[in-house]
């Protein structure tokens, strides 16, 4: 006998261990290749930024964080040098750009519009989900599976497809840009999925726990909250994770139907190109702050992602 | 503690009849065992009994009181699954706890009882423990402690050691059958393992297809199958079953069996001619070379203290609990004596069987 270890018919070789190696880091470096240039970009000075061929080592600024938060007016240098001495590192960066702050940007209320919307849509189908699901899962339904494909059928089409009639309606309904309008058209899109979803990880509990719980003296919703749900959890996260990726990265809709009060980061961000030349830094520093709460929420819940993604693949 | 009384109990899904007007009587502190093969309608008659399903026809009776449409929480009952649902996100102690939680129990009082109950279980040792570590059996006590600590007016049982390992399984039969007898509280508990209803049992009911086929101690329905199958349900192996026919006539004591001349209790009733059967515990035979019933040795195994030896007769093969100490060689010829006071008789259409002498005593138990 060699002293290798013995071969085992299930575990994966060295060899498909290796290429699966390369392969994972080859797609990782793929995906976050991108990320780290808009990381690096925020952080550059405009003329950096734009350089060719492009910087890879350069001098790090604020200077496209300051630009996102601030709007800023040219003025003369005898203007400039009449004023007193500059408040901050960012009214100091600007005046050498020949240009005084004039006020807060628009970033930080779509940043906060953005996170309402996401947040509070999110809620609202997870909420709305894990009790039709539970509905779907536990009790007779007349016409379950029509019903349930109807559910279906609504994101068989991109959503973008009624965004004519949405738009209308929206109109005569005074929804436009508003928040609740907003929250009330992400819900209504990820509500489907989140059904979907939900009852297959309520459907995996099984009935005897509320069955149990009943008997023991407890209401059927009593039984919901203290035994079906505790075991939801990572089901309910899962698709917390989904409906909140879908609802903050939204672009088309929220280009759409919001323009001042309720408008969300992804459309306004594109907006900074307009406002005085092309301030890539600034985009970028948006780009980067605006990733940050997802990245957050995703890093908290990645074990429940990769549980939703894996779903049904393999049963406990 | 209370007994359980079921009327004309029916259960339809659609189509399909789980329980077809069931009767019987679970005398308070008995504990009531209904056997049957799956899907014969005993699960489907506890959940109505503990109010999981509604029943599409009859009455349940609990201490008197009707309860027929009543939810599950309204009728103080405790219920034990099969995979015994014991909450995986709270420890021992939460769980048997929960049934006391719900009735808004002082959270001191709710400690005193779930460590008196876990004590006379003797689980007390495991009540901070998480519930996902614990080996079957201690599972499946913390979900007896679950359903007792309520003290409820009974207690309901859906196969509860169906899914142990078979030396735990005779470990809890034990255990439980003790239980019942310190704290005498009616229980009604499923099976499809006549072990189990046997050893446990003080009333049986033998289901098959919603039907209850018979109901009495184990000791009558081993000893005096009401059908052939029951006979055939109940005993390891089975009862034999061999062919004969012609009628019976009220009072005749002798039947022919494949040419032999074979003494039965005295017949009862009159039945026309047509195919019946004699059935035979494999107990109840011994080899007689004077016997006119005759076979070929086919096969035996060994047990130990009794072997059990499959016969081929012109009728099929039948099986004998004999002695282990006698030597028998395959193909041999042998006769088979049958103790004739413990013979059945029945019609092979309907499967019910003949009244005889031998069903006396329990008419008489009936009606006394």
């Amino acid at each position: 006998m060699s002293l290798t270890a013995a071969h085992s018919v299930v575990a994966p070789s060295t060899n498909s261990k290796r290429i699966a190696g390369v392969l994972v880091v080859g797609y990782a470096l793929i995906s976050i290749v991108p990320l780290l240039w808009i990381f690096a970009t925020s952080f550059k000075t405009p003329p950096d930024s734009i350089a060719y061929p492009p910087k890879i080592v350069f001098q790090p600024s604020i200077e496209g964080y300051c630009n996102l938060f601030t709007t800023r007016t040219r003025q003369t240098p005898e203007y400039i040098n009449a004023l007193g001495p500059a408040t901050g590192f960012c009214d100091e960066t600007v005046r050498k750009r020949n240009m005084v702050i004039a006020g807060p940007s628009n970033f930080l209320p779509r940043f906060v519009n953005s996170l309402i919307i996401a947040f509070g849509s999110t809620f609202c189908a997870v909420f709305l989900g894990t009790l039709s699901a539970y509905g779907f899962s536990r009790f007779k339904v007349p016409l379950a599976d029509d019903l349930l494909f109807f559910i279906l059928s609504t994101r068989m089409m991109p959503p973008i497809a009624v965004a004519i009639p949405i738009y209308l309606m929206y109109r005569e309904l005074g929804l436009s840009d508003t928040a609740l309008g907003m929250i009330l058209l992400y819900t209504a899109v990820n509500v489907s999925l989140a059904v979907w979803l939900l009852k297959g990880f309520i459907d995996e509990i099984p009935r005897e726990y509320e069955e149990a719980a009943m008997i023991d003296g407890y209401t059927r919703l009593q039984a919901f909250w203290r035994t079906v749900l505790p075991q939801a959890t990572t089901g309910i996260a899962a698709t917390a994770i989904f409906c909140l990726i879908f609802a903050w990265n939204e672009y088309a809709f929220a280009a759409l139907l919001t323009s001042g009060t309720a408008q969300t980061a992804p459309p306004f961000i594109p907006t900074i190109i307009g406002e005085g030349g092309q301030d890539w830094p600034a985009v970028a520093a948006g780009t980067t702050i605006f990733l940050v709460p997802i990245l957050v929420f995703t890093i908290l819940l990645r074990k429940q992602l990769l549980r939703g993604i894996t779903f049904g693949a393999v049963r406990k | 503690m209370a007994e359980i009384r079921v009327q004309n109990l029916r259960k339809a899904f659609g189509e399909f009849v789980a329980v077809q007007d069931s009767n019987f009587v679970v005398e308070n502190g008995e504990f009531f065992v209904m056997l049957g093969p799956s899907g014969c309608g005993k699960t489907t008659t506890l959940r109505m009994i503990a109010g999981l399903e509604l029943p599409t026809g009859g009455k349940i009776l609990l201490g008197g009181e009707d309860v027929t449409m009543r939810r599950a929480r309204e009728r103080d009952i405790a219920f034990v699954f099969q995979l015994f649902a014991l909450y995986p996100h709270m420890n021992v102690r939460k769980n048997i706890g929960f049934p006391l939680l719900a009735q808004g129990m002082a959270s001191a009082e709710i400690r005193t009882r779930v460590e008196e109950t876990a004590k006379l279980l003797r689980i007390d040792h495991l009540l901070d423990k998480s519930v996902s570590g614990l080996a079957g059996g201690d599972r499946q006590r913390v979900a007896l402690g679950r359903a007792i600590v309520r003290r409820p007016k009974c207690f309901l049982m859906d196969e509860p050691l169906g899914t142990l390992d078979t030396e735990f399984r005779d470990l809890m039969v034990h255990e439980l059958r003790e239980l019942h007898n310190r704290i005498h509280a009616t229980t009604v508990y499923v099976t499809h393992d006549q072990m189990e209803a046997m050893s446990m049992a003080d009333k049986i009911a033998v289901m098959n297809h919603g039907v209850i086929e018979q109901f009495g101690s184990p000791r009558e329905i081993y000893d005096r199958p009401a059908t052939m199958f029951v006979a055939d349900f109940i005993g390891s192996p089975p009862m034999n079953f061999l062919r004969f026919g012609g009628g019976l006539a009220r009072g005749s004591k002798e039947i022919v069996v494949q040419g032999a001349r074979v003494t039965v209790p005295e017949v009862r009733e009159d039945i026309a001619p047509a195919d019946m059967a004699l059935g035979i515990r494999p107990e109840h035979i011994r080899f007689d070379d004077a016997s006119k019933l005759r076979g070929a040795i086919y096969g035996t195994e060994y047990l130990g203290t009794t072997q059990i030896v499959a016969v081929e007769t012109a009728d099929g093969i039948i099986k004998a609990r004999v002695p282990a100490g006698l030597h028998l060689n395959t193909g041999e010829q042998v006769g088979l004596a049958l103790s004739s006071a413990r013979l059945s008789l029945f019609e092979k259409g309907t499967g019910r069987a003949v009244k005889t002498a031998m069903y006396d005593q329990a008419v008489e138990a009936r009606h006394g």
